[in-house]
Order: C-alpha cells, then structure tokens, then sequence
C-alpha cells in the first residue's frame, strides 16, 4: 500500500470519527451495510494471512490502520449485544441492591483520565443507581485526579436525571444526598487514618466547608459508619490498599471496579471473600450497566470493543498460522 | 550524627507500625495516627518537590538547548498555566458567594482538565491498542511451552470477555461457553498465580523492611 493511501485511508478514519461525535443525528448504517463493512473487514484480513502465509508480512502502519478500522466502524452499527452477567458483577449488584434507602456509601474513585474510558462508565452507572436509590454518598479520592472524576460522574447523573440538578423538583442536595472530601496525598496512610478518623485526613471537603459543618457527616466518623464502600481504581494507590487496610483491619464490606490490566490483581481478594464482587474494565462496566438498568458508553462501545478483540485475536492466529507454515517449509 | 538520626528514626517509627497492627491499643495507636499524619505531610511536600525537581530539569535542558528541548518548554507553559488557574480560581472561589472550587464545571482550570488534560492522555492510553495488535501479529509467537500456554489463555480470555464469544457457543452447557473458560482461567490459574506473586512480593517485603529497621539496608539514605 502506498504511503498516500494510507493517510488518505487513516484521514477517512478519523474523519468517521468526526462525524459520530459532531454531527446533531446519529449516523446509523442500516444491518445490510453493517454485514457489508464486517464481511470488508474479514476481506482485508483473508489478504493479510495470504500475503503473510507468502513470506510478505504487512507494516505496522496497515495494522494500525486495520485496528483504526475495527474500532471506528462499528461505532456507526446497531448491533445488539448478548451481555451474559460474570458472577463477580452480579455479586456487586446484589449488595448494592441489598442496601435501604439512606445507606451510607463510601466511594473511592482511584484514577485518572487514561482509565476513565473503562472506569467512568462504572462510576456513571452507580451514581444514578445510588441517585435513584437515595443512598448517601460519600466521595474522595487518593489520585489527585479522582475528585474531578467524581464530580463527573454526578453531572452524568443529572444529565440522565436533570430533576436531581440543584434547584430542581427531585434534587440531590450537595452536603446531605452526597459530599465530595477531594483527594488527600499519603497513599495506604490516608486510609490508615481513615480507620479511625475521617475527618483527620479530610478537614474540610471539596468546597472548603469545614468536615463537622456538612451535614451528611455529622454521625460519619471512620468506616464503623459506612454502611459500604465502592472503589474504582487503576493502579496504586487501589483496590489492593483499600483491602489490605479497610476491608481487612475495619471489616469495611468492599467491591472494587477495575482496569481490565488490573483486575486479575483483584482476584484472588474475590476469591478470598475479602472483596465483594469485581467489575473488570469495560466488559465489567457494561454488565453492571446492564444489571442497573443505565446503558452508558460501556454497553455503546462494547461493540467496537469486540470488533477490537477479534481484529487482536486474528492478528495473532494469522502471525502464528504463518509462522509454524514457514517453520515446516524450512525443514 | 547524619546517619545515626535517619536510622533511630526508621527504626522507631518502624517498630511502632509493625506493633500497632498487632496491639492497636494504646500508646501505639495514638503514635501510629501521629507517624501517619508526618506521612501524609512529607507527601504531601514530596509533590512540590517533584514538581520543583520537573522545572528545574526543564529549565536547565532549555538552557542548554538539549535535543527536544521545545518540550521542556511546553511543560513549563502547561504547568504555570494550571497553577495559575488553580490558585487564582481557587483563591476566588473561598470568598465567593455561593463557594466553589476551582475544580467545578464552568472554571478555566475544570475546561483545561476536560478538554486538554483528559483527551491528550486518553489518547496516549488509547494508542497502546494499536501496539497491542502490531506486537501481536508480529512477535506473539507459540515458541515454547509457556508462550503456548500464554497465547492459548489469550486467547479464551479476550473471547470470553466480549460477547462474541459466548455467541459462538452459546450452544455448548452453562459453564462450558467462552466466558465460562475465561472466568475459570481468571478465577483458578490467575488466582493461584497471582497468589504466589503476592506471598513472594510479601515475603520479599518483610526481609528487606526488617533489614531497614535494623539498620542493616542503608542505600535509601545514599551511597553504602
């Protein structure tokens, strides 16, 4: 392929991409043009493996735009998903939905933008749950970052709600429905000292009001008042710390959203009882999305998420199938 | 005396943590919340530091007119401009009236957060899927045994874990689909795998921290 093409092939990409986002109506290409383009992609792959199987691999310039291919096509689809709910998902939902109205939740949101795409759609979800549900939640963050993350989360659930909007019918009071203490550096330590005071760690919350002045703090002293806690994280300080210190010294009931990278980390705490339920990247946020009834970006995504996978998966199969093929040939 | 009060002070605070977690009780969990407390102080100094530590190598690599140093120049733009947005909205929003904080929808620092900030670094993130599939197709190779195994767990996970795979045998009993596989994998290799990691990790841990307690480790304090 030459280099014009190229860039001429990438730029449709990205001009698609354009498109999706700034047009006013969605663009939908109809079943038969989405069966079209999936049949193209299986095409370019079928010319990949022969020219591989030939001793002419491709550049890493028409993978990159095979992926670019795989991930923004689908966009434009309406395909309906099979979303089968993992056990560890279904165990987050059913403590959610085991708590009254008026429960206190500890949310932790542990990441920064890069994870968001994964992560976001889980915060989205459970605060319209928790919305919904008249839970009293409460945010902070141990990533500097994370506070603004969970600021996001509430604006989604306005936008899904707008009667919970401040001055509105329905509306979630800032200070009594939910509170954001912001983030707070010491990593391990600041939950150490969570364990036994709050308000040692988070003086005052977000908006500079004193700890003791908010009133859905007032009885909120160390995790022994928290009826739950919900931590979406991507790295460290995470899910690894929050188990260690407050699930395993205060007995806080804990689940954790992660980062498909991290969540085989996670594990074993699920296994061990420590943690209850897991939700593992955007396949994780999609079922859980499911489970509470808020389609969000990881339910929308999930296709082109798959389409990526499959595109990774033949990559490997194609480079392999060639590579054992060449190996016989040599003997 | 510049060794000596380094050590005596590991090793105290030290002592202190590793009892506490066995006697939480009295005077050792009041020393414990005041060592956290000095923790969470040094951390909080160690983020100017590291931030004094990015200007000062950028401003040296502009001085010198180092290879790339238009970046340097870039990181010193970006990061005056989002102290300046932080601390000047931040400083309004106390007096003003309702308070709000420098972080809300609508503030200069929240617009360079959303629409700087989030799309460059969800684009750095996002190119790694692209590497991702090149490394695959070029270098995932069934060499040996434990590539083998590797490709093979590969592959059942990423199935598994889209809905395509459970599409493609769904007709097989409950448990036996794809992402049945993949919960398997991730709940008894990966769990026992990741376990062994862990108690190595932890046991790792606790030589070297006993030997920086004990004053036996000294590189953290520099040299030896």
């Amino acid at each position: 392929m030459k280099r014009t093409e190229l860039v001429v092939s990438s730029l449709i990409v990205v001009a698609l991409m354009i498109c999706k986002f700034l047009l006013p109506k969605p663009l939908l290409f109809s079943p038969l043009v989405s069966t079209i383009v999936t049949i193209l992609i299986g095409c370019a792959f079928l010319v990949i493996f022969i020219l591989t199987v030939k001793g002419k691999p491709i550049e890493r310039r028409i993978v990159f735009l095979v992926v670019g291919i795989a991930l923004v096509f689908p966009f434009f689809m309406k395909v309906e998903l099979p979303i089968r709910i993992s056990p560890e998902v279904q165990q987050v939902y059913d403590k959610m939905s085991s708590l009254p109205a008026g429960s206190k939740v500890l949310a932790a949101f542990d990441y920064d933008p890069p994870s968001a795409p994964e992560l976001q759609p889980m915060a989205d979800a459970f605060m319209k749950y928790a919305f919904e549900h008249d839970f009293k939640v409460i945010m902070m963050g141990l990533w500097p970052q994370g506070p603004q993350q969970a600021n996001q989360s509430v604006e989604a659930a306005w936008a899904y709600n707008p009667q919970w909007m401040p001055d509105s019918a329905d509306e979630k009071v800032y200070g009594v429905d939910y509170v954001n203490l912001g983030f707070q550096s010491g990593n391990e330590f600041v939950i150490l000292r969570m364990g036994e005071s709050f308000k040692s760690m988070f003086p005052a919350d977000l908006y500079y009001t004193a700890y003791d002045s908010v009133p859905l703090l007032k009885n909120i002293h160390n995790f022994s008042n928290i009826d739950w806690g919900v931590n979406f994280s991507a790295g460290k300080p995470g899910t690894v710390e929050w188990v260690q210190i407050a699930v395993d010294r205060h007995n806080l009931p804990m689940s954790a959203g992660n980062t498909a990278v991290q969540a085989p980390m996670a594990y074993p705490y699920l296994n061990a009882g420590q943690l209850i339920g897991l939700m593992g990247g955007m396949a994780g946020a999609a079922e859980f999305e499911k489970l509470t009834g808020h389609t969000g970006k990881a339910i929308t995504f999930l296709l082109s998420q798959t389409y990526a996978h499959v595109a990774v998966i033949l990559f490997i199969l194609i480079g392999n199938v060639a590579f054992f093929l060449n190996k016989k040939e040599k003997k | 005396m510049r060794r000596e009060i380094p050590i005596a002070i590991t090793f105290i605070v030290g002592v202190v943590f590793a009892v506490s977690y066995f006697i939480p009780r009295e005077p050792f969990s009041e020393f414990e919340s005041q060592f956290g407390d000095w923790f969470g102080i040094i951390a909080a100094f160690a983020i100017w530091l590291g931030a004094m530590n990015l200007m000062k190598i950028s401003i040296v690599k502009i001085g010198r007119k180092s290879p790339d140093y238009f970046y340097s120049i870039l990181i010193i733009v970006s990061f005056l401009m989002i102290v300046f947005f932080g601390f000047f909205e931040g400083y309004k929003g106390i007096y003003a009236d309702p308070q709000f904080s420098y972080r809300d929808a609508g503030t200069g620092f929240n617009w360079i957060y959303e629409y700087i900030y989030s799309s460059l670094s969800a684009t750095m993130f996002a190119l790694l899927a692209f590497f991702v599939a090149s490394a695959s197709y070029r270098a995932f190779r069934a060499r040996n045994l434990e590539a083998t195994l590797l490709l093979i767990s590969a592959f059942f996970v990423m199935f598994g874990r889209v809905p395509i795979g459970d599409m493609l045998t769904g007709w097989l009993p409950d448990g036996y689909t794809m992402s049945g596989w993949a919960n398997w994998i991730m709940s008894v290799p990966n769990t026992a795998g990741q376990r062994a990691i862990m108690i190595g990790i932890a046991l790792g841990l606790v030589s070297t921290s006993l030997r920086i307690i004990l004053g036996l480790e000294r590189s953290y304090l520099g040299g030896e």
